[in-house]
């Protein structure tokens, strides 16, 4: 990962109109608090040292996991060239927390960020050796033109926010 | 009867021209348009393309073997495979999982309830028909992508393999959903429309008892799906019910993980030319995600797993224990399209739509014009003829005017013009004989056995009879021109009478040629030049093909190519050769073309030994030449013709780049301006910017051409069925070029199109170049 990696990433949001943002660790629950619209669910963080603040319900029940207007979740790695985050099928619901509420935010340690779509694919291969073999590329937001112009926020969220940790 | 359905075709033409082709246009042109930018920044996009083909071509040599990796993968994941033979099989394996399932899962007081079932988006499903089985059951269907779940509520037929409802304009669709849907506020806005969607199959997927999806690839080695959607609803559909169904034709196998990489990176920018769709979701079936009950709201999403924070620790091979999962390898025909030389490319067809999208055709009419029982534009020949039939791709087939558009489109390379060229074939073989033929049979001593349509044999064979107008010419033309003859060919042929017909010249060129000397006074004129030109002295001799068009009726630009390679000191020779055979392929008529391929190639077999170079004026013949001589020559002998081959444009190119004096050529004032109409081939040969540097080098600034066509494409647009759609199509180029002061085509079809719209002249490039034409 070099810092072109990062901006390059961050450029490729800022054409999908997704918000990011780079924050240290020891400021990423604040950080996330704030962005994190209540009511908020979320799946645990991986990373050491950073975890969800108060306001985001882990271990959802269904009915809070419909009612919520944020799902945070971490991404395994994330991809600069296309703006991708892969979300994994995880036992802990990354996968429809980050799919059901309007705004997801996705959070990736910044070592993570890939710098093209090869490079995905070798982590994603990693990924399926260890058993991890379900994954969502998510680029931007949810959209469809069926209706007669482009409309986001869909079956999917219409609103996507990236926390990359820097010093991760 | 013949006439009936003609006349039928072209009513029906003309009620989708009218109806859905505004809405066609907009989508799928726009599509197009960002398909090619995007195509032209990327850089390894020959290699993607490359990759690609060589993936499919390689995974449906190993099909059989790749059945049962699969089948082993999703076992020992814990889900089932099953290969459908066909549409009811497949349908009636569905309906089981799906009533016992709902069996097992209802609650004693839902019991009774219909089993329900949610969709994503899948042709597969709409090939069999499993929304109708589905319903015979018992079983209530939601479509929950936005563009089916409006055809759905219509009671309507996809209309595009990608965009389904791309026919239906949002004001429609607003009509449709306040009349049945009866909202308090009525909807308007394509905002407001999706809310109401969003929110209506949200609640639909939540109670769902099975999710159905379709699959773009599935990943043999592993056993993973993979759904590509924009807008999120594949995802909600295989994963929120606890059961999912996977339908795929056999044909989406591929054997591992590191294949799928080419596929992601294309399809979507092939598709819509986004870089990348939103979700491509890589599935892995039965998943570890926890199964979300809405029917039990305090339960926490999470319960039954560890609760372990650690993503790697809960990860195992058997995903959540409640889940259970199906995948149906759809047969269909498909086996048996594997084993057909011809139809076999169909299957390596990955159902992105550029084909469609990049048809001047499809453009006007859709799919409901434009395509068979489930699939649609150029590629669906293929696959109606593969999975429902002959029939079924026979009444859209003529639609393929062999442009080649789609050629350049298709991200794994098929050659969808030839696949529409041998169906055409093979339709033709199978029709009844016509009442007409004797007329025909007359003009015509063609290789095709009886029962081919009149039309196409009169146009299959247009080499013979413009040799015989040209031979009786004018009174050819006056008679052609004549009210009762125009009926009688209307009638008879189908040449629609609103169509001038081509003015056949009484001197051909061949014969204009010989009269002023031949070979020998060319050489004298061409030494003469050089001796002029204290340039470079180009040792080059020149075959010139006289096209049937150049030959008998647009004997001007013949004699102008003529004339420029002299004054760059090329000497000529224009022989009597035999017919390219493009004519007769664009009728399907492969034997006829065949034969012709041969003795063409036979004929000048001495001038290649002789080291002369063919130059062609006609872009569709060298088309012939350089593209679909693969299939009828020898390799070498193609090779050979390929090679030294060239379009005149390009060769006059070649001539400056090694020396020659542009200034013995007509020229501009330096920024002159021009408005240049390639020909679809020419485009697909990569020879419009070789034109386009000719003439800029003589002083004129060219504006090329975005439209996909001209509309004419051979003899599409003589035909009275196609006369309503040749000029929508043509008009959107008239539209384009109308303003220039001087226009340019380089197709005899593209020319004659536009001159017939705009009412003026439109000559070939090499008549504005050639000395002495602004004199
Ligand atoms: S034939 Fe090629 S361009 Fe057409 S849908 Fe199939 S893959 Fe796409």
């Amino acid at each position: 990962m070099t810092v072109d990696t990062v901006g390059r990433f961050e450029r490729a949001l800022e054409g999908l109109e997704v918000g990011f943002e780079r924050v240290a660790a020891a400021d990423a629950s604040e950080r996330i608090g704030t962005m994190a619209e209540e009511p908020a669910v979320g799946a645990p963080l991986p990373f050491e040292g950073v975890s969800l603040p108060e306001s985001v319900t882990t271990d959802p029940t269904t009915a809070e996991l419909a009612d919520a207007r944020t799902g945070v979740t971490p991404v395994g790695f994330a991809i600069a060239e296309y703006g991708t985050v892969a979300v994994e099928s995880t036992a802990d619901g990354a996968e429809p927390i980050s799919l059901y509420p309007e705004r997801h935010v996705a959070v990736v340690a910044e070592s993570d960020i890939v710098p093209n779509i090869s490079a995905g694919f070798d982590r994603l291969a990693d990924g399926f050796d260890t058993g991890r073999d379900s994954v969502v590329f998510a680029t931007g937001r949810s959209a469809t033109a069926d209706m007669g112009d482009l409309v986001h926020g869909v079956h999917g969220p219409g609103d996507v926010h990236v926390i990359a940790l820097e010093d991760r | 009867m013949a006439q009936r359905t003609r006349s039928e075709q072209a009513d029906r033409i003309r009620h989708l021209l009218e109806t859905e082709g505004p809405a066609i246009h907009a989508h799928a042109s726009a599509s197009n348009a960002r398909r090619k930018e995007t195509y032209g920044g990327t850089d390894d996009l020959e290699a993607l393309r490359t990759d690609a083909r060589a993936i499919k071509e390689d995974a449906i040599d190993r099909l059989p073997e790749l059945i049962e990796t699969v089948r082993d993968a999703v076992e020992a994941n814990g889900g089932t495979v099953y290969v459908a033979d066909d549409a009811a099989d497949a349908n009636e394996y569905v309906a089981d999982v799906v009533r016992s399932e709902a069996a097992d899962g209802a609650d004693a007081d839902a019991a009774t309830a219909e089993p329900s079932v949610v969709k994503s988006k899948s042709m597969t499903t709409e090939e069999i028909d499993c929304n109708d089985a589905l319903e015979a059951n018992g079983i209530d269907v939601t479509e929950t992508d936005l563009g089916e779940w409006v055809l759905q509520v219509a009671d309507d037929t996809p209309s595009h393999i990608v965009g389904p409802a791309m026919h239906i304009s949002r004001e429609e669709i607003a009509d449709l959903f306040n009349e049945r849907f009866d909202p308090s506020d009525p909807f308007e806005t394509a905002e407001e429309l999706t809310r109401f969607a969003r929110d209506h199959l949200g609640e639909i997927i939540e109670g769902a008892d099975v999710g159905i999806t379709g699959a773009n690839f599935v990943v043999a080695d592993s056993g993973t799906i993979t759904l590509i959607t924009n807008e999120g609803n594949a995802r909600k559909c295989a994963v929120t019910p606890d059961t999912h169904i996977a339908v795929a034709g056999v044909e989406k196998l591929i054997p591992s993980l590191p294949d799928l990489e080419p596929f992601v990176d294309i399809i979507a920018k092939s598709a819509t030319g986004q870089p990348i769709s939103q979700y491509v979701t890589m599935l892995t079936p039965p998943t570890d995600s926890p199964t979300v009950d809405f029917d039990r709201p305090d339960k926490p999403i999470t319960a039954g797993t560890d609760g372990s924070d650690d993503i790697a620790e809960t990860a195992d091979d058997t995903g959540d224990p409640d889940r259970d999962f199906h995948l149906v390898l759809l047969d269909n025909g498909r086996m048996d399209m594997r084993e057909d030389d011809q139809l076999r490319e169909t299957l390596y067809c990955i159902r992105c739509g550029a084909c469609s999208n990049s048809c001047a055709n499809f453009q006007s009419v859709g799919g409901h014009g434009f395509g068979g029982e489930t699939y649609s534009g150029g590629i669906a020949t293929g696959w109606e003829a593969g999975v429902h039939g002959q029939d079924s791709a026979a009444e859209f087939n003529d639609l393929c005017t062999g442009c080649t558009n789609c050629v350049d489109a298709c991200p794994v390379k098929i050659d969808i013009p030839w696949i529409n060229t041998v169906v055409r074939d093979r339709v033709n073989r199978s029709s009844e004989p016509e009442s007409y033929d004797f007329l025909v049979d007359g003009l015509t001593p063609d290789e095709e056995n009886g029962g081919l349509d009149p039309g196409k044999r009169f146009f299959g064979n247009i080499g013979t009879v413009a040799k015989a107008a040209s031979a009786t010419a004018p009174v050819s033309n006056w008679l052609a021109d004549a009210g009762p003859v125009r009926a009688l060919l209307e009638r008879t042929l189908g040449i629609d009478r609103r169509r001038d017909l081509p003015t056949f010249q009484r001197e051909s060129l061949v014969d204009w040629f010989e009269r002023r000397g031949g070979f020998a006074a060319s050489s004298q004129r061409a030494e003469r030049a050089n001796s002029r030109d204290r340039g470079v002295d180009i040792d080059r001799e020149v075959v010139l093909y006289p096209d049937v068009y150049t030959n008998y009726v647009d004997v001007d630009r013949g004699k102008a190519a003529v004339r420029t390679l002299e004054a760059l000191g090329v000497p000529v020779r224009v022989p009597d050769l035999p017919e390219s055979g493009r004519a007769a392929l664009s009728q399907g008529m492969i034997a006829t073309a065949d034969r012709q391929a041969s003795q063409l190639y036979a004929t000048l077999a001495e001038d290649l030994d002789a080291g002369r170079d063919v130059v062609v004026i006609e872009p569709s013949d060298l088309a012939a030449m350089h593209r679909e001589y693969e299939r009828l020559l020898p390799e070498e002998s193609f090779a050979r013709l390929r090679d030294g081959s060239y379009e005149i444009c390009e060769y006059v190119y070649g001539l400056l780049e090694n020396g020659a004096d542009s200034d013995m050529l007509s020229s501009g004032d330096g920024a002159e301006p021009v408005a240049y109409h390639s020909h679809c081939q020419q485009r697909t040969l990569d020879l419009e910017a070789p034109t386009v540097a000719v003439l800029e080098r003589c002083g004129y600034a060219p504006e090329t051409s975005s439209a996909e066509c001209c509309g004419m494409a051979g003899s599409f647009g003589y035909k009275r069925e196609y006369y309503e759609l040749s000029v929508d199509v043509g008009e959107r180029l008239a539209g384009e070029v109308d303003g220039a002061e001087t226009i340019v085509a380089s197709g005899t079809s593209c020319g004659d199109q536009l001159e017939t719209l705009l009412e003026r002249d439109v000559s070939h490039p090499i008549e504005l170049l050639a000395p002495g034409a602004r004199a």
